[in-house]
């Protein structure tokens, strides 16, 4: 079958996003712990470094899957091809 | 769909929204349920109850509910067997991969980890947590889109043929084998810990534990018992340490307020330093060590001398008519190693001490080491680990077969949210938990006096030197932090008693970490005995295998698998914690670019999948193979480790290697070969919209 041109905008619309929230997992997690002797000031009794890595970095990784998940359920609905209700 | 021997209980559902409805009011009423137990034994255990019988009652009660459960979720129908009919909601689907996903390893050695190694340790926080991220955006929808039973299922199905299957096959058992082994030796633990009974009993009870949830119902016993048995674990995390909190800071949310205990957990470190005390201790550690090593050095001549020297001080003792100096000389000299090769043993266990000789760690620094070279290589280290544990984690095939359990695409997406949270509940309390117990070592146990050691202290070090033993090296009645030596499994068991809790709560830690190692287990042990039973003999063996046979084989398969695996573990093989990483590079360089590229690069072929996938998993073992001493020992490697090494990474984190040239395998091979037919992209297509007008397609299992 062929793809509709509003179910191709779907999909590289999935990609952009995708792509959008890898980018902040891997600033969060790679370029943070690299320079994490570098970022060692005082953030509210932690070093920032150490918060990042045993809280910060934690709740962005949980913000990043909420809000995945919040956006393709509804475009899902937007470019209809979401699924009936109750399967 | 639910046939004549089918049980009708809270587990078989009307309309999905009924069956949430239900399922909620179940696990409230079992979780008030759950408390109000631990409360009525709390009064018992004050009334008189004795210790033994806490042990017992809770060992009974958890695993009689786990089979409680298990025994009315019982099926013969392959799609609730396989995926529990596709019927878990989201925020249960979460709980449940929430437990499978916390091991014991999770539970009692994580704090443990952190306590020891201070910053370096938080890779295995953010790495186990951050893969969750690749599981949300690459996988979960996907895979539930495609809704059939395994993991090799979709390697199948997307590049053709049953050799890109038989790859996913072999790579998942030895992934998810390996992991297994280890939490039956946890549960083997935990359960001679609860109840006093030998170590091979204790594994063969848990076997009982483990196969009572899933043996008679699959996927679906396990699911909903999983649920059960994260409630009990994240509970049994949380009381102890906000108990800890509360002593230690007054405030009951350790995970808000610990920043304040970490800076003076900093001010005692930079003192503990420093300490004359301290520096006196560390310097006797240092002369044993030194004079180890020299001996060994001068070995064989060294081994005589030792021994001539003590029997010359016997003689002397004699001519000199000294009987105290006598009864010493002999005493040292019959200590005395017997013969050359003890000697060596001895001399390299002291020479061990070393380690003992160096100043504490800083807990928050980032990256220690001796100069800069040292401190790159342990950050390449730190962030490579994190890598592979991430990759690994969204390549696990136990935990990505749970996303074929949600009702729809769109729950698929919520659930790994939930997971995500769940999850997230015990990664974030861990390192608080760790702090927290360093600081009451730091200052409480640190400059008490001998005579008069903490209560918790005396009874852990009775119960288990290896986990606690304090010696007063420098004879001064006091403890220096130096003359501590502690094993990380500790911080979580101990925890109750630092706090000053009853003893019902150490019962309760004990449950909650034998619910983490069977939850875990279970799901393990459905991947194995499914992989075989359903990708092997039903899908490559005996395609015309009728439903009722396919899930007797997959039972049958699964009591082999555990036995099994029992047995491994009651060998209680060396590097057990090696294996279990090594599980994470393996499962990340095997599965994630040809699940990934499966569904985000139409392209890609059969012929790259597979080379891909061998070629990942090669090099990752190979690499394992030649810089891990037990491995290297096993194949018989001989030339040093240094040279086999690469840019200093550790065989933990192989998988640095093998992901990258899996993906670049699978896209040069699939470049270089026809590009799949037409059916295999529509195939493409159909998962990557949760439903598409025209679509033809249904690749749902039964």
């Amino acid at each position: 079958m062929q793809l509709t041109e509003k179910q191709l905008e779907y999909w590289s619309k999935n990609l952009r996003l995708t792509g959008i929230l890898l980018f902040i997992w891997f600033v969060v997690t790679f370029v943070i712990g690299y320079y994490a002797r570098e970022l060692s000031f005082n953030f509210f009794g932690w070093p920032f470094a150490f918060y990042m890595g045993a809280q910060g970095a934690l709740i962005i990784y949980v913000l990043i899957i909420w809000y995945y998940a919040r956006y393709m359920n509804n475009l899902d609905r937007v470019y209809d091809v979401h699924e009936g209700e109750d399967e | 769909m639910a046939g004549p021997t089918e049980p009708t209980n809270f587990f078989t559902a009307g309309t999905q929204k009924s069956f949430n409805a239900q399922l909620k009011k179940v696990y409230t009423w079992y979780t008030g349920g759950f408390l109000v137990f631990v409360v009525a034994l709390a009064i018992l255990e004050q009334m008189g109850l004795p210790r033994a019988w806490i042990g017992y009652i809770f060992l009974l009660a958890t695993v009689g509910l786990y089979a409680g459960i298990g025994v009315m979720s019982r099926t013969s129908d392959a799609a609730e067997y396989y995926v529990a009919g596709r019927r878990v909601p989201a925020l249960f689907n979460g709980m449940a991969t929430g437990a499978d996903w916390m091991s014991a390893a999770s539970f009692i050695g994580m704090a443990g980890t952190l306590y020891l190694t201070g910053y370096n340790g938080l890779a295995f926080i953010m790495g186990w947590t951050g893969g969750y991220c690749l599981v949300a955006l690459f996988l979960a929808p996907y895979l539930r889109k495609f809704g059939q039973f395994t993991i090799p299922d979709f390697l199948g199905a997307r590049y053709g043929g049953h050799l890109p299957r038989s790859i996913g096959i072999i790579a998942a058992i030895l992934c998810s084998f390996t992991y297994v082994v280890a939490q039956i030796y946890g549960v083997g633990i935990i359960t001679t810990r609860l109840t006093g009974v030998e170590f091979a009993y204790g594994i063969f009870l848990g076997i009982g534990g483990i196969l009572v949830c899933s043996f008679l119902g699959g996927m679906r016993a396990v699911t909903w018992t999983q649920v059960a048995q994260y409630i009990i674990l994240i509970i049994a995390y949380m009381i102890p340490v906000v108990w800890l909190s509360v002593k230690h800071t007054g405030i009951p949310l350790p995970q808000f307020v610990y920043g304040k205990v970490l800076e003076k957990v900093t001010a005692r470190e930079a003192q503990l330093i420093d300490d004359p005390k301290e520096l006196e201790v560390r310097g006797i550690y240092k002369a044993r060590a030194d004079a180890a090593s020299a001996s060994l050095k001068g070995l064989p001549a060294s081994f005589d001398d030792g021994r001539k020297a003590l029997a010359d001080a016997v003689e002397k003792a004699k001519a000199d008519n000294n009987a105290d100096a006598l009864a010493g000389a002999e005493k040292a000299l019959n200590a005395y190693p017997k013969d050359a090769a003890a000697a060596k043993a001895a001399w390299t266990k002291d020479a061990g001490v070393a380690a003992r000789a160096g100043p504490p760690l800083r807990h928050a620094e980032a990256f220690p080491g001796k100069d800069e070279n040292a401190r790159d290589v342990s950050r390449r280290n730190f962030l490579a680990l994190i890598f592979c544990l991430m990759v690994g984690t969204a390549a696990l095939p136990h935990i990505l077969m749970r996303y074929y359990t949600t009702p729809s695409v769109r729950e698929a997406r919520n659930s790994v949210f939930w997971s995500l949270f769940f999850i997230f509940l015990l990664y974030f309390t861990a390192p608080a938990l760790a702090v927290l117990v360093k600081f009451d070592v730091y200052t409480l146990l640190v400059g008490s006096e001998f005579a008069n050691l903490p209560q918790w202290v005396a009874s852990w070090t009775r119960v288990d030197p290896g986990l606690l033993s304090i010696v007063d090296v420098n004879r001064d009645g006091i403890v220096q932090l130096a003359e501590i030596s502690i094993g990380g499994d500790i911080v979580v068991l101990a925890t109750p008693e630092i706090a000053g809790l009853p003893y019902v709560i150490s019962g309760l830690v004990a449950a909650g970490g034998l619910a983490a190692a069977l939850s875990t287990a279970d799901g393990l042990l459905l991947t194995i005995a499914n992989a075989l039973s359903h990708d092997f003999y039903y899908k490559m063996l005996d395609p015309n295998a009728p439903t009722g046979r396919r899930v007797m084989v997959s039972k049958m398969l699964l009591l082999v698998v555990a036995v099994l695996a029992a047995l491994v573990a009651a060998q209680k093989p060396a590097d057990i914690l090696f294996l279990v990483s090594a599980a994470f590079s393996l499962a990340a360089a095997a599965f994630f670019p040809a699940l990934s590229l499966g569904i985000f690069w139409k392209r890609a072929n059969k012929w790259g999948a597979t080379l891909g996938m061998a070629a990942g998993l090669g090099i990752t073992f190979y690499y394992m193979a030649t810089t891990q001493p037990w491995l290297r020992g096993v194949f018989g490697v001989t030339s040093s480790i240094a040279d086999n090494t690469w840019w200093g990474i550790s065989p933990i984190s192989a998988g640095l290697w093998g992901v990258p040239l899996g993906f670049i395998v699978i896209i040069v091979v699939s470049m270089l070969t026809p590009a799949p037919d037409r059916e295999t992209q529509e195939l493409v297509e159909h998962v990557r919209y949760p439903n598409l007008t025209g679509d033809t397609l249904d690749t749902r299992g039964t």
